[in-house]
């Protein structure tokens, strides 16, 4: 049973919905970027995301393509990603989904990744631009590992093809709430509800709804049809605007709380 | 990825259907002035002082360079798909300018991507695509150029792939593109292979085209692959020197990796981190190229060298005084090897250049860099 399987199972028992949120690792800095980190958990986050910057980031919206610049100028790597991660498991058990595109992880080294990944306290991938058809290339490695692999589900993805995907995958579906790219969104898309209760007759395992989701009303309306809110460019942003300065992570642990709050 | 699955479904079925052929056949003759000549440089030849040079003119066809075989093919399947909206990426405004052109035949709406940089470097091209009705969209991320371009046409293409299809220009992206551009650019390979036999007998020595994402190369040399006499060379952009890592010398340069969903040669950082290619032809910069010229790299069938700006620019003036014909930066690179080869081999042998596409592009470009020594020179 895996770190993620354990959140899920806690959260169905008191009758919870899960809280997903997304950081860029390194964004502003290494050492700012694990107090915020800590400040989600803290916040109420069930499920953190930890997102390994890419240079090319074709998904994500110009708050994820900034914050990627950011923590890349840095000096953001897989490696030092990896080291923020276990800095964080010295204080926090929240489960971690590392989240990124595969170049980054192939140049790395997938066996190694793997091993040092679970190491440093990691729970599961999610890779974006490995869609399972190409999923061979790393999901085997990071199942035989004992971590979770993340299938994605779109809107265009089709009932076969999320049926396989969900087969393939561990942990939670991630369901990508619009055809498009992550941001910040001023409301849910119309009939996601409807597509959000077929795919989850699909499959097993928890449905997360990520994308777009911006403000505590959002994150409760999806939490009515889905496991989970996943909410990433609305948190980053709070990063953006506050930076390395010390009120960031207190100001970012009060928007985690608002959204946990307005889903219970 | 549902997408790409239809693609590769709607590219089967006009592959296997006759009508669809017939129809891209008469629209290349008819309108983009097909066959393209393949001419003996005589005076290059002397210039070059050894093998006979022969340049396969795809600078004649229309729009300008070998783009239009391409957007032709996709224009025709877009509209079998029935999507009335394209998008495309762009380095030197020659594929964006091929696809607004079929888009302003066809009338399907345009919206083309191109990085600042170019947008500043192609300005030619950027008024060509507005005057055929385009919305030419600049893009400011990343190094502002082709893979940016393409980064947001990917995400342009995600956010609309119901009413929209992306007609990508080079033989990169995710498959079905790769085949597909190198199926639709083979028609310049087919027609060499006739026009060499007849004009000068047997088959050339070697083949040699400029390779940015490979479009071009992968065109001609594919007819040629299964005649092993024939040595085929890609040139990459070496840029201000491959020493300097200011070069789009994927092939010689770069490790595997995966760019735009294909995995073949790119240009990275040792964390993985795509770099930022260079070449003074916009056409060339780009840090990924086609996964079937790793194939053709990996397995030796193909090799792969570099020609530095500056020889670019020499081979340009080579060309454009002793053929009085202007080759496009990018194809000065093959031209440049080109000549060097043809030393190489000797007087008895052929070679062919593949001359992508013609030169008044560049001409801002030509006249920024050289403006100043002209004016001297007088």
């Amino acid at each position: 049973m895996s770190r993620i399987d354990n959140a899920f199972l806690s959260l169905k028992r008191t009758g919870e919905k899960g809280l997903v949120v997304y950081l860029t690792a390194g964004d502003p800095n290494p050492a700012a970027s694990v107090a915020y980190l800590r400040a989600a958990a803290d916040g109420g986050a069930d499920l953190l995301e930890v997102g390994i910057p890419f240079s090319d980031p074709t998904a994500d919206g110009p708050t994820i393509q900034a914050a990627s610049r950011r923590a890349i100028g840095g000096g953001m790597s897989v490696a030092r990603a990896l080291g923020l991660v276990s800095l964080l498991r010295r204080t926090h058990e929240t489960p971690v989904v590392l989240f990124g595109y595969y170049n980054p992880f192939l140049s790395f080294g997938v066996p190694k990744l793997c091993r040092e990944a679970r190491e440093a306290g990691a729970d599961g991938f999610l890779v974006v631009d490995l869609p399972p058809e190409e999923s061979r290339e790393m999901r085997p490695a990071v199942l035989g590992a004992g971590m979770d692999w993340i299938p994605l589900a779109t809107p265009t993805s089709g009932p076969g093809r999320i049926r396989r995907a969900a087969a393939a995958g561990s942990g939670f579906l991630y369901l990508v709430s619009v055809t498009g790219i992550t941001g910040v969104r001023n409301a849910l898309p119309p009939g996601l509800a409807a597509w959000a209760r077929s795919v989850k007759a699909r499959t097993r395992l928890p449905v997360a709804v990520g994308f777009g989701i911006s403000t505590p009303g959002m994150a409760r309306e999806t939490t009515r049809f889905a496991d989970a809110a996943v909410v990433g460019s609305a948190c980053v942003r709070v990063v953006e605007r506050c930076g390395a300065s010390r009120k960031g992570p207190g100001e970012l642990r009060r928007f985690v709380h608002s959204l946990k709050h307005a889903m219970r | 990825m549902s997408a790409l699955i239809d693609l590769e479904a709607g590219y089967r079925k006009v592959r296997a259907d006759a009508r669809f052929r017939e129809e891209l056949e008469a629209l290349l003759r008819d309108y983009a002035g097909r066959p393209t000549p393949l001419y003996f440089a005589r005076r290059l030849t002397e210039k070059a002082g050894g093998a006979r040079i022969y340049l396969k003119r795809e600078d004649l066809a229309h729009t300008g360079s070998h783009k239009i075989n391409n957007t032709l093919g996709q224009g025709l399947l877009a509209g079998r798909m029935g999507k009335r909206r394209v998008i495309a990426e762009t380095g030197a405004g020659q594929h964006g300018v091929a696809t607004a052109t079929v888009c302003a035949k066809m009338d399907l709406s345009c919206d083309v991507y191109m990085g600042s940089e170019d947008v500043r470097r192609q300005e030619l091209n950027v008024f060509r695509m507005q005057l055929l009705g385009a919305r030419v969209v600049p893009v400011e991320s990343g190094s502002r150029t082709l893979k940016d371009a393409m980064n947001e046409a990917l995400r342009d293409w995600v956010t609309n792939v119901r009413t929209t299809y992306y007609l990508i220009g080079s033989t990169a992206g995710p498959h079905p593109y790769p085949a597909m551009v190198r199926d639709f650019q083979s028609v310049i390979g087919k027609e060499c292979i006739r026009q060499f036999r007849r004009s000068a007998g047997g088959l050339p020595a070697a083949v040699v085209a400029c390779v940015g994402g490979g479009s071009n190369a992968m065109g001609i040399f594919t007819p040629f692959i299964g005649r092993r006499g024939v040595a085929l060379y890609g040139v990459e952009a070496a840029g201000h020197g491959l020493s300097t890592g200011r070069h789009g010398a994927t092939l010689c340069r770069g490790r595997i990796g995966v760019l735009h969903g294909s995995k073949s040669f790119v240009l990275q950082d040792r964390d993985g981190q795509i770099r930022e290619a260079h070449s003074i032809s916009a056409g060339l910069d780009y840090p990924g190229v086609g996964p079937e010229h790793a194939w053709l790299k990996a397995s030796g069938r193909a090799s792969y060298v570099s020609v530095t700006d500056e020889q670019a620019l020499e081979a340009f003036d080579v060309l454009t005084r002793c053929e009085g014909i202007m080759p496009a930066l990018e194809s000065s690179h093959a031209v440049a090897y080109g000549c060097r080869l043809a030393r190489r081999l000797g007087r008895s042998a052929s070679l062919v250049i593949n001359v992508s596409g013609r030169g008044d592009k560049d001409i801002t470009i030509l006249a920024r860099t050289k403006g100043a020594t002209r004016v001297a020179d007088r």
